[in-house]
Parts: C-alpha cells; sequence; structure tokens
C-alpha cells in the first residue's frame, strides 16, 4: 500500500536516506550471535563489499564479541550462519559479495555447544 | 468483563471533600491508594455531586473545579452545574 | 430574563465557542481549511462534535493561572530547602535527565501539532479544544524545563537537553515518532497523539511513575506531573470524542481509523519502552511494576474502552496480544540495552543490588528468574572482577521505531525477533511485526528515517569514532555518561549524605 499525502506528486520527491552509495563504497552489515542475548541485538558496520568472509570474522566479529566469556571458546569451524534467512555455509575465502551478500544483509551464527549462562 | 468507571485525584487537602463525596455517593467504589494519588473506581459509573461536595466544603462549588485536582480518569464524561459524571452506559 | 443571572454551563459554553464561529464568505471555506480532506475522512455534520468539558476560554485562564500558583509555590520551596538533598538516592536524577531530554522535547512537538489541527479543523468545538490543548502542551514544556532546571545545579547530563533532543542515538526514538504524528494530516495527529497517546498511554507515564516521583522524595516532579496530568484529563476527553465524531460521521471512516489505532498503538507501546524501564530499574523507591501499570492502564482500562467503541466496530488495536506479553519482557530488555551502551549515553546505569533483584523476581515471577536474573547476576560478576559489559559495536536499528533491536520472538525469550522486507531494491529490518506493518503501508515515509546508526557510518555525526560522536552529541565524557558508581553525582551525593551524619551528630 502506499502513502496518502497532501502533494498528489510525493512519491516522485521521496529520497530513501540510507542507499548504498551514501556509504562512502561500504556496504550495511549487521551480524547476531544467537544464543548470547549479553549483546542486546545485531551490530552494524559499514564494510567493503570485497571483504574476504574470513576477514570478518577474525577482523570484525570476533573482536566485537570479544568481552563476553564464552567468545574464547568459540570454534569457528563449527559455527552454523544463516545469511538473510539462509542456512549457509560460508566461503572463507570468498568476498562477502561473492558470498551472497548485499548492502543491509543479516548474518547470524550459531556455536554449538556454546549457549552463554541461561543464553545470555 | 466489567467495565470500570474512574477518577484518580491528588491526595490533599483540595481533594480530599471531593473523595469523601465520591465514596459517600458510589455505592461499591473500589480505592486505590498510590503516593501522592488515589484512584477511585466503579464498575459501569462513577459520579461526583455538587452538592456533596458542598456540603463537606462548606462553600459554593463549581464540578469545573474538579480540574485543580484530577490526575485521571477512565469512561465517557457527562459534566453539567450540578454533577461530573463517568460512565460506559449509553 | 434576569441581567445578572449568571448561565448555565451549556448555554455560556454554545455562546462563546459555537456562537463565534462563521462560514466565511471572501473565500470558499475548502480554501480556509485546505488540509481535512485528503486523508479520506469523511465528516458530514461538524455541528454534532460534543464537547463534554465544555470549557470557555475565560474559565480555561482562571484553572491554569490557579494551577500554575500551586506549582511553582511548591517548586519556589522545593528549592528553598534544598529538596534536592532529601530525594531518596543520588540514582533517581537519572529519570529526571531522561525525562527533560526524551519526554519534554515531545510536549513540545504536542504543542505544535494541536496548534496546527486547533487551526485546521474545520468544527470550532475541535478547533478550540486543540487550541487550549497546544497551550497545555506549552506550559507543560516550560513547567518541566523550570522544575528540572534546579537538579541541573547539582546532577550532570540535563545542561544540553534541546540539541541532544536533536542528535543522541536514543531520543530519535521519541523525536521520530513525534516528526511521524506531525507530519501526517489533521485526523491522524488527532487520532495518534489525542486518541493512543493520551487516552490510551500517558496515564502510564504520568500516574504510576509521578507518584513514584512522589514516593522518592521529588515533591517538585510530582507537582508537574500531576499538574500536566491535570490538563491530560481535558486531552484524554478530546482524544475519546474525536475517534467518537470520526466514527458517527460515516461509516468510510472505520477502516481508516482503526489502522491508525493500530499503527499508533504500536508506536506508543514501543515508545513507552523507556518508562517500563524507568518505573522497574530506574527509581529507587518502586510504586508498582511496569507490568501491574500495564495490566490497570491498558488491559483493564483500555479493555473496557475497546468494549465500548466496539458499538461503532472498532476492534482492539492488532498486536494488543503481543504488547501484553510483552510486558513481562520490556523493562529488562530496554535496561540491557542502556546497561551495555551506557559510555554513549547521557545517564548513568547500574546493575540493581540484591534487594532490588529480588523485587524483581517477585514482579515478573514469570520470566525475571528465568530470562534476566542470570544475566544481571553474570555482569555484575564481571564487574567485580573489574571486566564491566560494555557492547562496543552500534546496534542494528528498527527502521520504524528506531530502537535497537533488542526484542525477542513472541513466545521465544531467548531469540532475537528479526524481519525484513524489500522495498524499491533495498533491505529495510524491523523489531517486530507491528513495525513492519507500519512500513509496509508507508514505505515512502519510513525509507526518510533518520537512523542514528546509519547516519554515524555516513559520517553526519562529528566523525568516525565514538569520542568524536559523543562530543558532536555535547557529552561531558566522564561526567554525563557511565556508571552511577564512579559518578561525579555519586560523590556529590554521598558528600551530601556525610554532611547530614554529621550534622546529626
Amino acid at each position: 500500500m502506499s502513502i496518502i499525502a497532501l502533494a498528489p506528486d510525493y512519491e516522485s520527491k521521496v529520497e530513501p536516506r540510507d542507499p548504498l552509495k551514501n556509504f562512502h563504497g561500504n556496504m550495511l552489515v549487521y551480524v547476531h550471535w544467537e544464543e548470547h542475548l549479553s549483546f542486546c541485538s545485531a551490530i552494524a558496520f559499514p564494510l567493503p563489499p570485497v571483504m574476504p568472509f574470513g576477514a570478518l570474522v577474525s577482523e570484525v566479529i570476533a573482536p566485537h564479541y570479544a568481552a563476553h566469556p564464552d567468545a574464547s571458546k568459540i570454534d569457528w569451524s563449527k559455527a552454523e550462519w544463516m545469511i538473510d534467512g539462509e542456512k549457509k555455509t560460508p566461503d572463507f575465502d570468498a568476498s562477502l559479495e561473492a558470498n551472497g551478500m548485499h548492502h543491509k544483509s543479516l548474518v547470524r551464527f550459531w556455536t554449538p555447544g556454546l549457549s552463554g549462562v541461561a543464553f545470555s | 468483563m466489567a467495565q470500570v468507571a474512574s477518577i484518580t485525584l491528588m491526595q490533599n487537602d483540595d481533594a480530599r471533600p471531593i473523595i469523601d463525596a465520591i465514596m459517600a455517593d458510589n455505592p461499591g467504589v473500589r480505592v486505590l491508594n498510590m503516593p501522592g494519588a488515589v484512584k477511585l473506581d466503579c464498575d459501569g459509573k462513577i459520579t461526583v455531586n455538587r452538592a456533596s461536595v458542598e456540603e463537606r466544603l462548606g462553600r459554593p462549588w463549581d464540578p469545573q473545579e474538579i480540574q485543580l485536582v484530577l490526575v485521571s480518569m477512565a469512561g465517557n464524561l457527562d459534566e453539567d452545574d450540578d454533577h461530573f459524571t463517568l460512565s460506559w452506559r449509553h | 430574563m434576569s441581567g445578572t443571572k449568571k448561565l448555565a454551563l451549556r448555554q455560556r459554553y454554545e455562546y462563546l465557542t459555537r456562537g463565534l464561529d462563521w462560514e466565511t464568505t471572501y473565500q470558499p471555506m475548502d480554501k480556509v481549511f485546505p488540509y481535512d480532506s485528503f486523508e479520506g475522512i469523511k465528516i458530514k455534520d461538524w455541528s454534532a462534535w460534543e464537547d463534554p468539558f465544555r470549557l470557555t476560554m475565560d474559565s480555561y485562564w482562571k484553572f491554569q493561572a490557579e494551577k500554575e500558583r500551586k506549582l511553582y509555590a511548591v517548586l519556589d520551596s522545593f528549592a528553598q530547602n534544598n529538596g534536592q538533598t532529601t530525594i531518596s538516592d543520588g540514582r533517581y536524577a537519572n529519570v529526571l535527565k531522561l525525562f527533560l531530554t526524551g519526554i519534554s522535547p515531545e510536549e513540545y512537538q504536542a504543542h505544535r501539532g494541536f496548534a496546527f489541527t486547533g487551526r485546521h479543523l474545520r468544527g470550532a468545538g475541535a478547533r478550540v479544544a486543540a487550541q487550549m490543548q497546544s497551550l497545555d502542551e506549552l506550559r507543560h514544556l516550560q513547567t518541566q524545563v523550570h522544575t528540572i532546571s534546579h537538579y541541573n545545579k547539582y546532577f550532570d547530563g540535563i545542561a544540553e537537553w534541546p540539541l541532544m533532543h536533536d542528535r543522541v542515538w536514543y531520543l530519535s526514538v521519541p523525536k521520530s515518532f513525534f516528526d511521524d504524528a506531525r507530519s501526517a494530516g489533521p485526523f491522524e495527529f488527532m487520532i495518534a497523539i489525542g486518541f493512543a497517546f493520551e487516552y490510551l498511554l500517558t496515564n502510564l507515564l504520568f500516574v504510576p511513575f509521578m507518584s513514584g516521583a512522589a514516593y522518592n522524595g521529588d515533591m517538585s516532579t510530582v507537582t508537574f506531573g500531576f499538574s500536566a496530568q491535570s490538563d491530560e484529563s481535558r486531552h484524554m476527553t478530546l482524544g475519546i470524542e474525536i475517534i467518537k465524531f470520526l466514527l458517527e460521521q460515516h461509516p468510510d471512516n472505520l477502516p481508516i481509523v482503526q489502522k491508525w489505532v493500530d499503527k499508533w498503538f504500536w508506536r506508543g507501546h514501543r515508545l513507552l519502552g523507556i518508562v517500563a524501564m524507568m518505573m522497574d530499574y530506574m527509581l529507587p523507591k518502586k510504586v508498582m511494576s511496569w507490568k501491574e501499570a500495564w495490566d490497570i492502564y491498558f488491559v483493564e482500562a483500555g479493555g473496557a474502552l475497546f468494549q465500548d467503541l466496539g458499538r461503532y466496530g472498532l476492534k482492539m488495536p492488532k498486536y494488543a496480544d503481543i504488547a501484553t506479553a510483552e510486558a513481562e519482557h520490556i523493562s529488562h530488555q530496554n535496561w540491557a540495552v542502556f546497561y551495555q551502551y551506557t559510555h554513549a549515553a547521557a545517564f548513568h546505569t547500574w546493575m540493581p543490588d540484591n534487594e532490588h533483584l529480588d523485587w524483581l523476581s517477585e514482579k515478573y515471577p514469570n520470566t525475571f528468574d528465568k530470562y534476566y536474573r542470570p544475566r544481571w547476576e553474570m555482569w555484575a560478576k564481571m564487574e567485580k572482577e573489574g571486566k564491566r559489559f560494555y557492547n562496543p559495536a552500534l546496534p542494528q536499528l528498527c527502521q520504524t521505531c528506531q530502537i535497537p533491536m533488542a526484542y525477542t520472538e513472541p513466545g521465544d525469550p531467548t531469540t532475537i525477533c528479526f524481519r525484513s522486507t524489500q522495498y524499491k531494491g533495498d533491505t529495510y529490518h524491523f523489531c517486530s511485526d507491528g513495525c513492519k506493518d507500519i512500513f509496509c503501508d508507508e514505505p515512502e515515509k519510513f525509507v526518510q528515517a533518520w537512523l542514528p546508526v546509519h547516519q554515524i557510518f555516513q559520517g553526519n555525526c562529528g566523525g568516525a569514532t565514538v569520542p568524536d560522536v559523543l562530543k558532536w552529541y555535547h557529552m561531558n565524557v566522564g561526567a554525563d555518561n557511565m556508571d552511577y558508581v564512579g559518578s561525579p553525582d555519586e560523590k556529590l551525593w554521598n558528600e551530601w549524605h556525610a554532611e547530614k551524619l554529621r550534622q546529626a551528630g
């Protein structure tokens, strides 16, 4: 359904606030560590689309979750991934783009055997 | 579910005659005391009568003066020179 | 006819309101009132508008002046008696910081919004009521600024409230709520603010929360709160009249009104999550839990209201059941957000002590021990070990409510709720079905949302690092933000108390 507006040509004047071109060559990526609600929500990063998935894990994801007592126990080879709602086995050597990610993709991951203190 | 008609008033000297009048005139009224405020609930209808307040206050009282101590209410309002009533009846 | 006999209330009101209105002749009425038709609302007869309060302008000024006199007498005496030193605990001041930065500016937005509707509705009765409400809302802002300015002499995080309201990440939540309402047409604004916010939801803010201010020794805040709320009863009446009027005027209005009720109930529920957190976590002495307040003011009072409006075909707001289920969670989930982002918030946070934890366990028997207490205890332990838990990244925000996407799946409090949609080739994310539905109904509006996290990444908020952004927020780092323990506020509070003990011998 579309908006009911005073100006008949309102729709043509709309400028979305967050298109890819506004992020200086980066794209937005959201990441969430499941079963660890200490991190209150998914976290957001502007990242180059050519970044290898492995670098996303080692340079972005790992350091930002390091404060959690479970973090040092993560075996990344066993992590389970979901990208934009689909279970995936990402290629760590390929880029984010080549792994099917795009602007505002959501990456959720599970670390089997690790589920915090009562999912916290 | 019973529809509760309700008035919440400040807990102060200005409100006390109104609270007393409501307690006297609305059988079955339920009282929830909170710090600084009191919530008065009745099933269906709750009313403040001018005459009842005046009797307690010892001076003429205009039902619109209730606005000085009114905190909240629930129900459809009917107000005139003699009463201030909230109800869910039509 | 006697020249001295006072007119009856109804007549007086009729003369002084309706009697002063006229049909324009130099310009057609449609040009004089250009905004009251595009929303699709059909009005056949404005004269059918009911005005239960029947307040005329002269009485309005008389009563408002009396309210102001009483309020300012209390504020003076509070200041003269150093009331700030007798509040329950220094932590209490943090609710005032959140109130002044997050809520008071919305009083101003409401003032502007009602001034607009008070100009643009065609019926004289509705116009007068909206104009009075506009003046009330301005009064509320002024009294809140006056009241809290006293605290600003002693406590941090208060001084930059208007600028912070425009810039700080969590304050975009209330700001965007009112921006949304004010950029709608006059009828949607009336349903959004007059009905959904004022009638359904503000009791939750101004009654139990203000009673909490009284309980915590803040006589100044409870006085402005109840003084504001005494106007609110008139506002609630306007809110209920507008909805009844629209539904009585034309059957075609029902689906439009229902859609607005659904939207603004959900938006209001999300917004009030911050009050939930203030009540359950930030008031040192507690009056009632958020869940108890929700049951009284939404389940019971809202239930009676919608039972009444059912005769027009209006239904309970969509997702009301989800909101009621969330009342068991929302204060805890919000406090978790601010605890981990305390470095970027202009008020202090803390982990509840044991007595407070036990209170939460008692008030939330279904959820607190199972889902939240273990997390609080883990964080308290980490704090003791010198590893106080912070979230070093920026959160994903909901495109509609702009709150970090911290809410869990209905029925599964261990999993974050993720919803998304595509619009013109881009992805948009939401915290809930309620927020997603609102977007999908008006994507043109919500794709323009100013999401603080995305704005930071686009380089529009002072720089790329957290210190750059905090500087742009005018945050006095080390004083305004971080934990209460170790803050200048705490130091000052402890000095006051040491002084009291010394004087008491």
